[in-house]
């Protein structure tokens, strides 16, 4: 209870606020991304690109620059090849975004090796793949922010078009709608926010910021545009909320504090848990829920 | 590279790659990819609790790969399926760094229970490796036909419908249990390349499915072979070269597969 206690000093602290900016930032744009992403099955494709920016992150320690750039290159490179390799089958799609993810998790792996070795920055496997939001420089807030306001301008220009594609391609490109370009700059949003994500909750858990609040949402919400607003909630909430916990966490255990990324993560999986059980007991009272025809 | 210590290494590395191949060959054709990514994850903070509680590391890996089995079955009821194996895997990864954090070996396990470690392998891991892996590939012969003729038929039918739940339990039991031995030797992360390039690249190269299953098996052997021989060479990362060389399986079936699709 000592963060209620003192909301000031809480607030007053660096780190915290840096924290809650680019935290902030990386769910709103997750949500808004997350949900577009989820409607068009593309959770694995988006949790490669999460793991392959690894490779990115670990690629900037390596070369001493700002972390958010080895993930964003990473990740935008890997969105281009998935887009730019174009299959129509959803088994082959699996497939190739496996074998990208495996190979970039194998960079990854040796880039890290080096970070070690190279330069002795021990902690920097840790710190890529799982996070470290307190230690994030006050230096990256802005352009943090503005990488979220490019994706969150992304999202909205192509939202529609983006819409009536995942819908039916056939019913796009008879509207005129040009679908390889709302694709590829879908894509480029998706790299976006997984970038923040990967700054926020770290590389290979950045999945639950971008799948979890949005498929909580899905199952709420009637329409899309209602699932963007309640993704976005989860998301602030469970980020927030676990920054809090992540704080308070260095009373439980004097010494050291449980980690940032696990309180969001598990806020996140406890929010979808309840989002289900929500929409059972509605679907129960409503009508015949279409469930059994959704998994793949 | 041959020495007493690296003998170790090199029969449990081929006892994981055999069984990866052959439930590889399933995953491919079973189009369970995500689940096969999340599985190993899920069992990564076994290692992590094992290692906390003072238990052996493969009962842990075990464990946890069961409950991850239960998680995912549970979850992607009526669900989208790839969700349920996305939020799980975070989860799990989240719940194992919280835990070897406790036990206060931080960096080192986390590299190496992600990545692989070939090295420091104990004769009783080897009789355990060796225990599950008859248990993995005994049920996979005994559900062999079953698991292909049901992937087969959803392909003739074109989606995935009236896929048994019980059979699905099976698969996903396997799939536990090949993830839990191959974890400690290739690393969470990449246990699942192993799986999928190999298999992926036997497709293109055999119409035949027990012919590709072999093919699947010998080059996930062959890769892990040269894995473990070019880490010793070059002191880097076994992991590394297990990634590149299942994307480079993956690549050159796709080539050959484009050549044989093109000629006919």
């Amino acid at each position: 209870m000592s963060v209620l206690l003192s909301v000031p000093g809480f607030l007053a602290n660096e780190p915290v606020r840096v924290a809650l900016a680019v935290g902030g930032g990386a769910a709103l744009v997750c949500a808004v991304v997350g949900c577009a992403t989820v409607m068009r099955r593309q959770s694995f494709a988006g949790h490669a690109l999460a793991d392959v920016s690894s490779a990115g992150g670990s690629a900037a320690y390596l070369l001493g620059v700002n972390p958010l750039f080895g993930f964003l290159g990473m990740a935008a490179a890997a969105a281009g090849v998935m887009e730019w390799a174009d299959i129509r089958e959803a088994r082959e799609r699996d497939l190739l975004t496996g074998v990208v993810l495996g190979a970039g998790l194998g960079l990854a792996a040796l880039l890290l090796y080096f970070d070690a070795t190279v330069r002795s920055v021990s902690g920097a496997a840790v710190t890529v793949l799982f996070g470290s939001m307190f230690t994030i420089p006050a230096s990256i807030v802005p352009l943090a922010l503005a990488v979220a306001a490019v994706a969150l301008a992304a999202s909205a220009i192509v939202h529609r078009p983006l819409l009536v594609s995942s819908l039916s391609a056939d019913l796009a490109r008879a509207q005129g709608i040009r679908v390889r370009a709302v694709a590829l700059t879908h894509a480029l949003a998706l790299a976006l926010a997984v970038s923040l994500s990967a700054m926020t909750v770290g590389a290979i858990l950045s999945t639950a910021l971008l799948i979890g609040p949005a498929a909580a949402a899905l199952r709420l919400a009637k329409r899309p545009a209602s699932a963007v607003v309640f993704a976005a909630l989860i998301g602030l909430g469970a980020t927030w909320g676990g920054i809090v916990l992540a704080y308070e966490s260095f009373y439980w255990t004097p010494g050291h504090g449980w980690p940032v990324s696990f309180f969001i993560v598990a806020l996140i999986f406890c929010a979808y848990l309840i989002a289900g059980w929500r929409a059972g007991r509605a679907g129960v009272r409503r009508a015949p829920h279409p469930s059994g025809c959704e998994g793949t | 590279m041959f020495s007493t210590f690296m003998a170790h290494a090199w029969i449990v590395a081929t006892m994981v790659a055999v069984v990866a191949g052959a439930v590889g060959f399933f995953v491919v054709a079973r189009r369970a990819a995500f689940a096969a990514h999340a599985l190993p994850l899920g069992a990564f903070p076994g290692a992590a609790a094992a290692s906390l509680l003072g238990v052996s590391q493969l009962l842990g890996l075990v464990v946890f790969s069961a409950l991850g089995v239960a998680a995912i079955a549970r979850l992607q009821r009526g669900e989208r399926r790839e969700v349920a194996s996305a939020l799980w895997l975070a989860l799990s990864l989240a719940v194992g760094t919280l835990l070897l954090g406790f036990s206060g070996q931080y960096v080192q396990s986390i590299y190496g229970l992600l990545f692989g470690e070939v090295l420091g392998i104990s004769r009783g891991q080897l009789v355990g490796v060796a225990a599950l892996g008859v248990v993995a590939l005994s049920v996979l012969v005994l559900f062999a036909r079953r698991l292909l003729l049901e992937s087969l038929s959803e392909d003739l039918a074109g989606a995935a419908v009236g896929r048994s739940s019980r059979l699905e339990w099976v698969f996903l039991g396997i799939l536990a249990l090949s993830s839990a031995i191959a974890v400690p030797v290739v690393g969470a992360l990449l246990v699942f390349s192993l799986m999928v390039g190999p298999a992926s690249a036997a497709r293109a190269f055999t119409d035949r499915p027990w012919r590709a299953l072999a093919v699947s098996v010998a080059l996930a052997i062959g890769t892990v072979w040269a894995a473990i021989a070019l880490s010793y060479l070059s002191n880097w990362p076994v992991g590394f070269f297990v990634g590149v060389l299942s994307a480079a399986c993956y690549v050159a079936g796709r080539l050959h597969g484009g050549g044989v699709a093109q000629a006919a």
